[in-house]
């Protein structure tokens, strides 16, 4: 790629056809014939650790054999039964840390079945085919409000939908799919497939959308209590931390990496898109990587994440690095901000204390040096935010986060929750499915027993 | 280094592997591009008199194929050669006197008339090739002619033309037999009587491989009919190995030649041909699916073999495997195994679990001490061998031999003497050994 070599934050520095290739699919879909291949890898294990590794429980080893018999649609439907957004998660769940880490291939042979990749094969075939496997059953007359059409929310609307309630999603933002439409990195979610899951789960029926409707804002819980006969909390994690320096405020160049990925995400023209010279991310989470690999693929010259732990400790997981180190990326661990240096109201580099454990504890060693960036993005973690949620009815929380059981009941009744704003959530797609899976089972037994 | 030149009924070639009578042997460009890939010999494809046969022209070959489309199984439905006869015999002589180190035996099928099988033969004869194979063998379109399958099927038929064909050549008779009946000792045995000089077996087997469901109709789909064909590769070679066997072991037939056909991919699976008694192999499907070049393996493959295992020539280990086949009332019922599992190479799929606990003894754990683990409860475990056989990895399950001790599932002692179901005492027609 020959990319605008010049300093400060600057867009167009790629030749257009530089953004269709960089931001082009992150692995290219299995072929009809690959697929027929790679599934009859599948061992079909007895109480298969892949299903047991996956939190969702797909049946993994069914409908990897649906596949290998050419039933694509009856495999989708068995990871569909299970995981509604199946087509998603089989793009951005870290494979490699759960279902095809748990493969007893990767155990034999460190070649793990490909599970991602046929379960894409199977649900890019039955999206292809424009069908809804599902039905919904007799109305039941129960209704349900939904705070936050992210993956927890939609997850949960189609499994009450499906039991015959009726759900009224209610999403702050333009679009529904929470960080499956501003989150994640653009090259695993390409050809607009968060709108087309939205799509697809809501063509099944019984679900009213009301977007730009924001707890506390627009809408109360109270009323939403009076008006539905549950209502469940999906509302995601809406702050973010601080590193606490400085000029991290008001400095041309420092970025919230969330936000920047929601704005990449939402980009018509990504040439239009805005990137420094020498990027600094600053975190080791699946935000910081996703931000530093596309501020590459945009054209940044140096693109440095900083870390103050090891790799090991870093929340992205080891095949995430590896995607940031073969992008060009730079990971440097064991060093933390001390300082943004700045130049004009612009920042123009950061300093940073060297770290080290002792004893167990992160404690600088007393080195330093200094990265040249001019623009610094932020991703050291999200926080919830509970705004509208307190009040008569306040939830407990747990950690900063609300606080549920196994059912995901929160300590109030009537209200459940699920998602990345609840304790012990994992941040993942695929766990906020679950616990609007969960919920929903709960809430449609809760109301109709 | 082994010594691999085969001398079969006097016809000799540098090792046992030659090309079936198939469509791989059908003119003489094939036949010198396969010797020229090493092949010891080849059967010219069938011959027939009269107005040559027609082929359709739609597809002939069906297959049957392993998700990576490694094929299992084919079947095909063409017929004898669809040459003239002249030109036939022209290029057999030529491509004889061309490569005479190797051997060039004919098949033949003419109607069931003496007169028909004595002037072919007479022909035939002037090619000088090696000897004859009679087709009474092929399933499908001539067997609905009377010929082929259709004399295979009727023992005294073949007893009947045999001898006519003794009777009119000097040249080696080869009967190529049907596996389409209930007992394949019947039809060995009259080649035998009408004098034939060896057997070959199995031809194809009668066979539909699928159904096409859009069509509805059998698959492969010509015009929108199917028919039945003849099924061969390596899906049919256990049941051609039997056939082979049953002739080796059978009291009338034990001393004749037999040259085996039926699904030969690997030198492994001649060496097992070999050992169960055959004195030469022939291939078709695996050439037919990989081309020539599979002999280099065959020939290295089965030279290795017999290195290893100090053999220096075919004959060494030629029916070495057939006096330890028992009929199941002779076998041991004191032998006892048990499965053992290999910790170290289990990779914890829980195959055999999951079928010994569904269709078996439920002899094998998935949980020890709360945590995911396959062992062998000795206690239930009959030896059956299933475990094993689903087991992915090689080697990690493996039946072993009991010797002290006492079973735990019988209450008997391992080392019981050998006794057989003639003398068990639920046997009913026990003979007792006092």
């Amino acid at each position: 790629m020959g990319s605008i070599r010049a300093d400060g934050i600057q867009s167009g520095r790629l030749a257009p056809a530089d953004y269709e290739a960089n931001f082009s699919d992150i692995h290219a879909p299995f072929s009809k014939h690959e697929a027929f291949v790679e599934s009859e890898r599948c061992y079909f294990c007895h109480d298969a650790p892949c299903q047991t590794a996956c939190p969702t429980s797909i049946d993994i080893p069914l409908f990897i054999r649906e596949i290998s018999t050419g039933n694509d649609i009856g495999a989708a439907k068995t990871i569909l039964n299970a995981n509604i957004m199946g087509g998603m998660c089989a793009r951005v769940c870290p494979t490699e840390t759960l279902c095809e880490e748990a493969c007893v291939r990767e155990h034999a042979e460190g070649k793990p079945v490909k599970i991602g990749l046929l379960q894409r094969h199977a649900t890019d075939a039955l999206m292809a085919s424009g069908k809804q496997p599902f039905k919904r059953a007799p109305s039941t007359g129960k209704t349900i409000a939904v705070i936050g059409g992210g993956p927890a929310g939609l997850a949960c609307a189609h499994k009450l939908s499906e039991l015959g309630n009726a759900v009224t999603i209610f999403e702050s933002k333009d679009k529904l799919g929470g960080l499956n439409e501003y989150g994640i990195a653009a090259y695993k979610s390409t050809h607009d497939f968060a709108q087309r899951e939205v799509d697809f789960i809501l063509s099944l029926g019984g679900i009213e959308v009301k977007t730009k409707h924001a707890l506390g804002c627009n809408i109360d819980m109270a009323s939403l209590r009076k008006e539905f006969d549950a209502v469940f909390v999906g509302v995601g994690l809406s702050g973010v931390n601080k590193l606490g320096l400085e000029g991290e405020a008001n400095l041309e160049g420092v970025v919230d990496a969330v936000k920047y990925i929601a704005e990449l995400r939402q980009a018509k023209d990504l040439s239009a898109l805005p990137v420094g010279r020498n990027v600094v991310v600053i975190g080791g989470g699946m935000t910081a990587i996703d931000a530093a690999v596309q501020s590459k693929k945009l054209g940044a010259e140096t693109v440095t994440v900083v870390y103050r732990r090891g790799q090991s400790e870093m929340k992205a997981s080891a095949y995430e690095q590896e995607i940031a180190q073969t992008n060009g990326v730079t990971l440097k661990t064991f060093a933390q901000p001390a300082a943004l240096v700045s130049e004009n109201g612009k920042v123009s580099a950061v300093r940073f204390d060297e770290t080290t454990i002792s004893a167990g504890r992160l404690t600088p060693t007393g080195g330093h040096y200094t990265l040249p960036a001019d623009m610094v993005l932020t991703a050291i973690g999200q926080l919830f935010v509970p705004d509208g949620l307190g009040g008569a009815d306040a939830l407990a929380l747990e950690a900063g986060r609300i606080k549920v059981d196994a059912e995901r009941r929160t300590s109030v009744k009537g209200i459940w929750a699920g998602g990345d704003c609840i304790a012990g959530g994992q941040d993942l797609t695929v766990a906020a499915v679950e616990d609007g899976k969960q919920a929903a089972l709960s809430i449609h037994h809760a109301l109709n027993r | 280094m082994a010594d691999l030149r085969s001398n079969f009924l006097g016809i000799k070639s540098p090792n046992p592997f030659w090309l079936a009578s198939a469509p791989p042997t059908d003119r003489e460009t094939n036949v010198v591009r396969a010797f020229k890939a090493g092949w010891g010999g080849v059967v010219w494809k069938t011959l027939g008199d009269g107005d040559p046969i027609v082929n359709v022209s739609g597809p002939r070959y069906g297959a049957i194929h392993s998700s990576d489309r490694r094929l299992i199984g084919l079947n095909n439905v063409e017929l004898i050669t669809d040459r003239p006869l002249e030109i036939n015999l022209q290029e057999i002589k030529k491509v004889k006197r061309e490569w005479s180190d190797r051997a060039v035996v004919v098949s033949l099928m003419v109607p069931c008339e003496e007169k028909n099988w004595a002037d072919i033969l007479k022909r035939v004869e002037e090619t000088e090739c090696d000897g004859v194979e009679l087709n009474f063998g092929c399933p499908h379109g001539m067997s609905e002619r009377g010929m082929g399958a259709a004399v295979g099927q009727v023992p005294d038929y073949i007893e009947m033309v045999t001898r006519w064909c003794k009777k009119h050549t000097r040249m080696p008779v080869i009967v190529k037999l049907t596996p389409n009946i209930t007992d394949i000792r019947f039809p060995a045995r009259a080649a035998h009587k009408g004098g034939a000089d060896a057997v070959s077996l199995i031809n194809t087997i009668t066979s539909i491989m699928t159904v096409d469901l859009d069509q509805m109709s059998p698959w492969p789909v010509i015009d929108g009919q199917g028919t039945h064909g003849g099924y061969c590769g390596p899906a049919v070679k256990p049941i051609a190995l039997n056939m082979v066997s049953q002739i080796g072991r059978d009291a009338e037939t034990r001393n004749l030649p037999i040259s085996a056909i039926g699904g030969v991919t690997t030198w492994k699976d001649a060496a097992d041909y070999i050992a169960m008694g055959a004195g030469n192999v022939q291939v078709c499907t695996a050439a037919m699916t990989y081309g020539f070049k599979i002999v280099e393996e065959m020939i290295s493959g089965l030279s290795n073999f017999m290195d290893e295992k100090g053999y220096q020539t075919i004959e060494d280990f030629r029916a070495l495997a057939l006096p330890k086949f028992a009929e199941w009332q002779h076998l041991n019922l004191n032998y006892v195994v048990k499965a053992s599992i290999d910790q170290d190479l289990c990779i914890s799929c829980g195959r055999c679990h999951q079928v010994c606990e569904d269709t078996s003894h439920q002899a094998i754990t998935n949980m020890v001490d709360g945590k995911r683990k396959f062992e062998v409860k000795d206690e239930e475990c009959v030896g059956c061998n299933l475990c094993a056989i689903v087991c992915p990895i090689q080697d990690c399950i493996t039946m072993v031999h009991q010797t002290k001790g006492t079973d735990p599932r019988t209450g008997f002692a391992y080392d019981r003497p050998y006794a057989n179901w003639t003398t068990h005492p639920n046997n009913p027609g026990a003979h007792s050994a006092e």
